[in-house]
Parts: structure tokens; sequence; C-alpha cells
């Protein structure tokens, strides 16, 4: 079976600055996997990357058996990849319905989401539906940001830091929300620093370092010791 | 009763100005890009009327209309080949260009149509009027202000009420983010400028009809748009509009009192919201 998702030794810079270096990633279909890593690991870099945010060699990523390096986001959006980026990037003229709305500008496929099934999974964006995004608390612009990537029903959506800035309570109530994305239908890569978060939600999970992929495995197949060497290096 | 009517003669005449701005308005609040050009687009959009009045013998209005598709191409090419460009996070290339085009403009069309003055002409409705509450009010001027409204009102519907509009809001506050929405921020910027074109068509109409125009008339049209937009906030449409009436009001009474004021104090009043204002009177919130 073919990988729904994969990467081949991705490599990016930022000019002279070499962020990723060669990473293999594979998602496959209904997965979930986990990123880890500490800041400047390159796990941004990574969904970035696949989002075709940053430029890519053709053949270093792979889409349901298409190599689709080097496309445009908004082509990488409409063939079924939405992402939810780091920091929320809600538009601040548009009010949290517009921004649900224009989620799904580039690709309108149909499918189980759509306004009404966001705003079940969000309750309170409902409440919220005409005040502009940027007038709601952290923990609901992130659900507005959630909600936006799921209104165009994606084949994969890469989750960038979700809960980055959050108090835990609402840390986990936005994670509540992950068992019901994947049951319908979307696989999930999932970035996170919080590792227990991490292990939680995904069947695999990678830990990076420098721009470098150092462990992968299923989170019951690790031991805390050798995600701790994989996250912060082998102690001395 | 004289003041009345020199104030309503001023905003009449403030609609021709918010024609002139209103598609430059659009452009800044989309990709924040000032174009140069614009007063010589209007003045092209002219000649294109007159050339269809003169080939083929249709009303002026009519004739705008054909014209409207083709200068929806122009702007289109114009923003998807050369001003897509030059945008980035220098502000002074595209200006650059513009100013660049703009001498294009005027070279060209004096080359085509010669330096003389030309008008195009639109029959007894140039001189008619009607009587509102016993004040005599040309039907040009009406006519001219009815479609700036329209204009304004039907930008607003464009930018509040439709999915290109969230488009256009969405890339203007975050290219980058727009992208991952499947928004393809170039072509986003191409319809904008098309549609710019489009009111600089009607913007062209009541500038041919209601005066005579020659090649070289572009920039100063620029400098009335310029100062509505500004005066009105960058990126309000309603502002712009609110811009183009002070600017007007001010021209009318500035004439009654002297003639020689009329351009003297449209700009003074330019001046006046600058200092009392600087952000103009409808800024956006978010900039």
């Amino acid at each position: 079976m073919t990988a729904l998702l994969e990467t081949r030794g991705l490599t990016a810079r930022y000019g002279d600055f070499q962020a990723l270096f060669g990473v293999d990633l594979v998602l496959d279909e209904g997965e979930t996997i986990a990123i880890i890593g500490s800041n400047g690991a390159g796990k941004t870099t990574l969904m970035r990357s696949i989002a075709g945010v940053l430029t890519n060699p053709v053949d270093s990523i792979r889409f349901e058996d298409r190599a689709i390096g080097g496309r445009p986001a908004d082509e990488i959006m409409a063939m079924g990849i939405a992402m939810v980026p780091e920091g929320r990037k809600l538009f601040p003229s548009l009010s949290v319905e517009e921004n649900l709305q224009i989620g799904a500008y580039g690709r309108q496929t149909g499918g189980y989401w759509s306004l009404e099934t966001v705003y079940e999974l969000f309750p309170v964006l409902k409440e919220r539906r005409n005040n502009p995004g940027t007038a709601l608390s952290g923990g609901q612009q992130q659900m507005v940001a959630i909600g936006r990537a799921l209104m165009s029903n994606p084949r994969v959506l890469l989750c960038d830091e979700i809960s980055l800035g959050l108090a835990p309570v609402i840390i986990k109530d936005i994670y509540k929300a992950v068992p019901k994305i994947r049951a319908s239908g979307a696989s999930m890569i999932v970035v996170e620093q919080d590792i227990g978060q991490a292990m939680a939600v995904a069947d695999r999970v990678y830990c990076m370092m420098e721009g470098r992929i150092t462990l992968s495995g299923r989170p019951s197949d690790l031991s805390r010791e050798a995600i701790h060497n994989a996250y912060f290096g082998a102690a001395a | 009763m004289i003041w009345v009517d020199t104030i309503i003669q001023g905003i009449l005449l403030g609609g021709l100005y918010a024609l002139f701005a209103a598609g430059l308005s659009l452009v800044f609040g989309i990709m924040r890009l000032v174009n140069l050009a614009h007063g010589d687009l209007i003045v092209l959009g002219a000649y294109l009327i007159l050339l269809l009045v003169t080939l083929t013998g249709l009303s002026p209005f009519v004739a705008a209309a054909v014209a409207m598709p083709f200068m929806f191409a122009l702007g289109y090419g114009l923003q998807k080949f050369m001003l897509n460009r030059v945008l980035g996070d220098d502000i002074l290339p595209p200006l650059l260009v513009t100013f660049g085009l703009s001498v294009v403009l005027q070279n060209a069309l004096l080359e085509g149509f010669s330096a003389d003055s030309q008008r195009i002409q639109s029959g007894p409705l140039s001189s008619a009027s009607v009587e509102i509450a016993g004040l005599n009010l040309g039907v040009m001027p009406l006519l001219t202000f009815a479609s700036a409204l329209v204009v304004i009102i039907g930008l607003n519907q464009l930018f509040y009420r439709t999915s290109l509009g969230r488009a256009f809001r969405a890339t203007s506050d975050d290219p980058t983010t727009a992208s991952l929405m499947g928004i393809k921020p170039a072509g986003i910027f191409a319809k904008a400028t098309g549609i710019a074109m489009i009111i600089v068509t009607i913007a062209a109409l009541y500038l041919g009809m209601r005066s005579n125009f020659d090649p070289s008339i572009g920039p100063a049209r620029l400098i009335y748009a310029f100062e509505a937009v500004i005066i009105g906030g960058l990126g309000s449409l309603w502002g712009t509009l609110a811009g183009g009436v002070i600017i007007g009001v001010a021209q009318t009474v500035g004439a009654a009192i002297n003639p020689e004021w009329q351009i003297l104090a449209g700009h003074m009043a330019f001046l006046v919201v600058l200092l009392l204002r600087p952000r103009g009177l409808f800024p956006r919130a978010v900039d």
C-alpha cells in the first residue's frame, strides 16, 4: 500500500540557513501522526514545506502517489491538504463566520464538514459568528482556525502548534475535537511541543531535532528515555 | 439660497471626484499599490469611449458599456504581467513602474490622438436641468453623483456580500495565509485591478462628457483622486465618497467667493483635513 502523504529526503532552507536535512516522513490513510521537538527543530518548516508555502524539489513530497513538491500553496490546498497555521492567523477583516467560509474558497468538494457541522464541533463559535475573528479569546480563535481548515473537507489536516499559548483546560477542549475530525475521514499531522498530548492522540510519533528526524515509532514502543534523547540530544 | 445652491453643486461635483478616486481606493485597499497612472488610465478610457462613439455612432453610455470588458482585460493584464512583478515589501518599485506607465500612456495618446482637446458629445443631456425644491440642478451632475453612489454601494456589496469580496479582504490582510485557503493572491490582485478599470471607464465617461480633455490632463485627475482617497482614509470606500464631496464643496464654495480660488480651495481643504486627521476621516481599523 502506498502512503497518502510522503516526504523523501526533504530539505529546506531560508537563504543560507538550512532548516531541514533530508526528512523522510510517511502518513497513511486514516492515520494521525504527531511531530514533536523543541523550538527551532524544523517542525513548522516541515509543515510549511508540505503546505507549499516554501518551495521544494518536485520529488521530495508525494501526495496520493503524485509528486507535489514545488506546487504553490493554493494548488496544494485544492488537492486536499489544509493547514491550521502556527499562531492561528485569522483574517482580522473577516467575521468568525467569514473566516470559516473562506476556508472552502479553493476547494468545494462537499463532504462532512460545513458551517453547520463546524458549529456542532465548536458550539461557542456559533454564538460569536458575527464577531470579528480577532475579538475572540485565544482558544476560540484556535477553534476558528481549525474549523476554517476543515471547511475544505481536507484529506490531510496539518495542525501546527494548536496548543501554543493556551491554558491546559482549553487545550483539552480543543483536543476533544480530534477524534471527531478523524472520524470524518481526515488524516492528520499534528505538530506539538507537549509530548504527553502528542502521545495521547497520535498513532505514530516523529521526533525532530535540528532539522532531522531523530526518532519515530508508535507511542507504546517509545521509552521515555529514548524520547528525551531524541528531543534534547543524547545526554553527555 | 445661493449658498445652499453652491453647496449642493459642490456635493454633486464631489461625485465626479469620487468616481475618479474609487478605483484608486479599491486597488490601494487590497494591495497597498498606489497607481500613479490612474489619471492617465481615465483619460485613456475617455479616448476609447470617444473612438467608439465616433466610429459607431453609439450613445456614450452604450459605448462605455462596450468599453468596460476591454478596460477590465487591460487592468487584468497590466496587473498580471507587470504590476504583480514589482509588488513586494518595498513600495518604491510599483511607484516607479506606474509613473513610467503614466509617461508612456500620455505620449502614446499624444501620438495617437494629437494634443487637440476633445469632448464626448452627449447631445441635449449636457445642458438639461431639472428643478428640485426651487433649485435648478443639472442632469449631468445628478447622473454623475448617482453613478458614484451606485459604484460605492456596488463595491461595498462586492466586498462584504460575496465570496470574491471575502477573498479580497483576506488577501489584503495576509496573502500567505490566504494562499493556504486556496486563494491565488496574484489572481486576486489581477481581478481587483480589472474591476478598478471598470470604474475607471465610468469615471472616463463623465470626464469626457462634462469637460474637454486632452492627453496631458491625467495627472491633475490623479491629484483629485488621491486627495479624495486620503481625506476619506486609505482603503475606506465610503470615506472616498466623503473625500470627493469635501473637495467638491470646497471648490464650489471657493469659486463662489472668488472664481480664482476654485482649485486652490480644494487643495486647502485637503491640507486642513490632513492637518487635523492625518489618517483621514474613516481610517480602517486594521492596517
